[in-house]
């Protein structure tokens, strides 16, 4: 699950300079959910653009844009309607935006900004987040992430912003090293306070080679 | 004499801070560093105080070297990444500095610039244990230095806390803090003397130097404002009263800062005073309080 919302169309009709055709794509996965690029956002961005003069050579809605196979399957038959088109508007996330833009060789403008779910992932609605660190801590830190709890991501322990235990960053956050200290004290852990944690290999939060982006364009690739 | 020689000689210390200003004009540092000379074990430089872009701790640090000072050089972990730390940590010991002291850093949306991106590669624990690396020679990659530091690292502790967990957690901190190389503590702004004790009742068991806080006030107004804003600071009523009643604020503020270390110097080895604009008033606060 991914978040977005929409961007001004102000900064939409900029991509758009020089360009008479689009063509829209909006999702019917996490951006109809997030309701910026459902069939109800598409429409209503043709609407908008028609009112100042674009052509929308055509739209569609595919659950879901980040499946690349479905990308190509789906707008197969749209090809000559796309091809047309100066360039497409994709409303969705930026994974979603990628996908399109490995799929069809034409310039592709984003129509949403993605919004950080902070390492949140799914539907969960609960506050425990992953920044799939490749080296977790939880062990020495009662099982609350420091990276995630803590707004500075500290992971030997407090700085000294607290105020009646909440975050310097914000007084509606808790601290999350007063949340880290408060857990270990309910299991009789607080030794692991006392446990140093070495500078981290921030290189372990790169995604490995084979997630890397791939290009191709194989809407044009028939076979 | 230079502040770990006055530490390990058992003086009382006495250490102050000076903020650079935003731009080049260090006019007014040159100034206060004239005054200070003589006064002081040791001067502290902030790294981007509040987060908000300025002259840096580095060159304002080099500058007070120059004028005969031992500098305390500020470092935080906010704004650069261990490359750019270990780097400015050499250049440091190039200009004679010889006292770093490791923060967080306050997060840059409490400063001036917003956007910024935050860093914290490093945390002031992993930066301490750094500092440690260099001066036995090697960097955080484990490669050999040509030419090791020789820094006294310091830290700092919030004695006064609000919440039970986060009083302990200080505590833990300090004890993580030396045991990966930190040689003394500079506190956050102290105006309760019982509190102050209690804290030291803990600490006393690390055997370091601790060298207590001390904020000069200089209205009613800003001390609710340091009550409201600013962790770890809690001025008493009483003292806001007796502010509120004075006719030369000024003069009382000075004053209660006076009466402050001389009631708190027998809990401590030393005193560190943040005079946040009034830093020429400092020998008299000294005076005041028979340091000078």
């Amino acid at each position: 699950m991914l978040r977005s919302e929409q961007k001004p169309f102000e900064e939409i009709l900029g991509y758009l300079e020089g360009e008479d055709k689009v063509f829209i794509l909006g999702c019917d996965g996490c951006a109809q959910s997030s309701q910026t690029g459902g069939m109800p956002q598409v429409l209503a961005t043709k609407q908008l653009l028609e009112g100042v003069g674009k052509e929308v050579a055509g739209y569609s809605v595919i659950d879901f844009l980040c499946e690349k196979a479905l990308v190509a399957s789906r707008l197969r038959p749209l090809e000559e309607k796309v091809m047309e088109a100066d360039s497409l508007l994709v409303l969705t996330c930026g994974v979603g935006v990628q996908s399109v833009a490995a799929m069809v060789q034409k310039p592709v403008h984003p129509g949403c900004n993605t919004i950080s779910l902070g390492g949140s992932r799914g539907e969960w609605r609960g506050s425990e987040r992953c920044l799939e660190c490749g080296d977790c801590l939880l062990h020495y830190t009662g099982g609350i992430c420091p990276l995630t709890a803590c707004s500075k991501g500290l992971r030997n322990g407090a700085c000294g912003g607290a105020s009646n235990g909440k975050c310097e960053v914000s007084r509606e956050k808790d601290c999350g090293w007063e949340q880290i200290h408060e857990r270990l004290r309910e299991v009789g852990r607080l030794d692991q306070l006392k446990h140093f944690i070495p500078p981290k290999s921030w290189n372990k939060m790169r995604p490995r080679p084979e997630m890397l982006s791939t290009s191709l364009w194989a809407l044009e690739q028939k076979d | 004499m230079a502040l770990k020689d006055a530490l390990e000689s058992g003086k009382f210390a006495i250490t102050t801070e000076v903020g650079p200003l935003k731009g080049t004009d260090t006019s007014e540092i040159v100034e206060v560093a004239g005054l200070l000379n003589g006064n002081v074990d040791g001067v502290n430089v902030t790294d981007q105080q509040s987060a908000v872009m300025r002259l840096g701790s580095l060159a304002t640090c080099a500058l007070l070297v120059e004028k005969g000072l031992d500098p305390i050089f500020q470092m935080t972990c906010r704004d650069r990444n261990r490359i750019a730390l270990q780097s400015d940590l050499l250049n440091a010991h190039v200009f004679g500095i010889r006292n770093v002291l490791a923060i967080s850093g306050d997060f840059p949306t409490l400063g001036d610039h917003i956007d910024a991106k935050d860093v914290y590669d490093l945390d002031s624990e992993q930066l301490i244990w750094t500092i440690n690396r260099m001066n036995e020679g090697y960097d955080l990659a484990g490669n050999e230095l040509q030419g090791k530091t020789d820094f006294f690292i310091g830290a700092v502790v919030k004695p006064v806390s609000d919440t039970d967990a986060s009083f302990e957690l200080q505590l833990a901190m300090m004890e993580k803090k030396i045991s990966v190389g930190a040689r003394f503590f500079q506190t956050q702004a102290v105006y309760d003397v019982d509190a102050f004790e209690r804290f030291m009742k803990r600490a006393e068991q690390f055997k370091l130097p601790i060298l207590v806080g001390i904020i000069p006030l200089k209205s009613v107004g800003m001390a609710r404002y340091m009550n409201n804003n600013v962790a770890g600071v809690f001025v008493p009523e009483h003292l806001i009263d007796e502010m509120a009643k004075a006719e030369d604020k000024a003069a009382t503020g000075l004053e209660v800062a006076a009466r402050l270390i001389n009631n708190l110097k027998d809990l401590c080895q030393g005193v560190h005073i943040m005079a946040i604009g009034w830093e020429k008033k400092v020998p008299q606060i000294l005076q005041l309080a028979n340091l000078a």
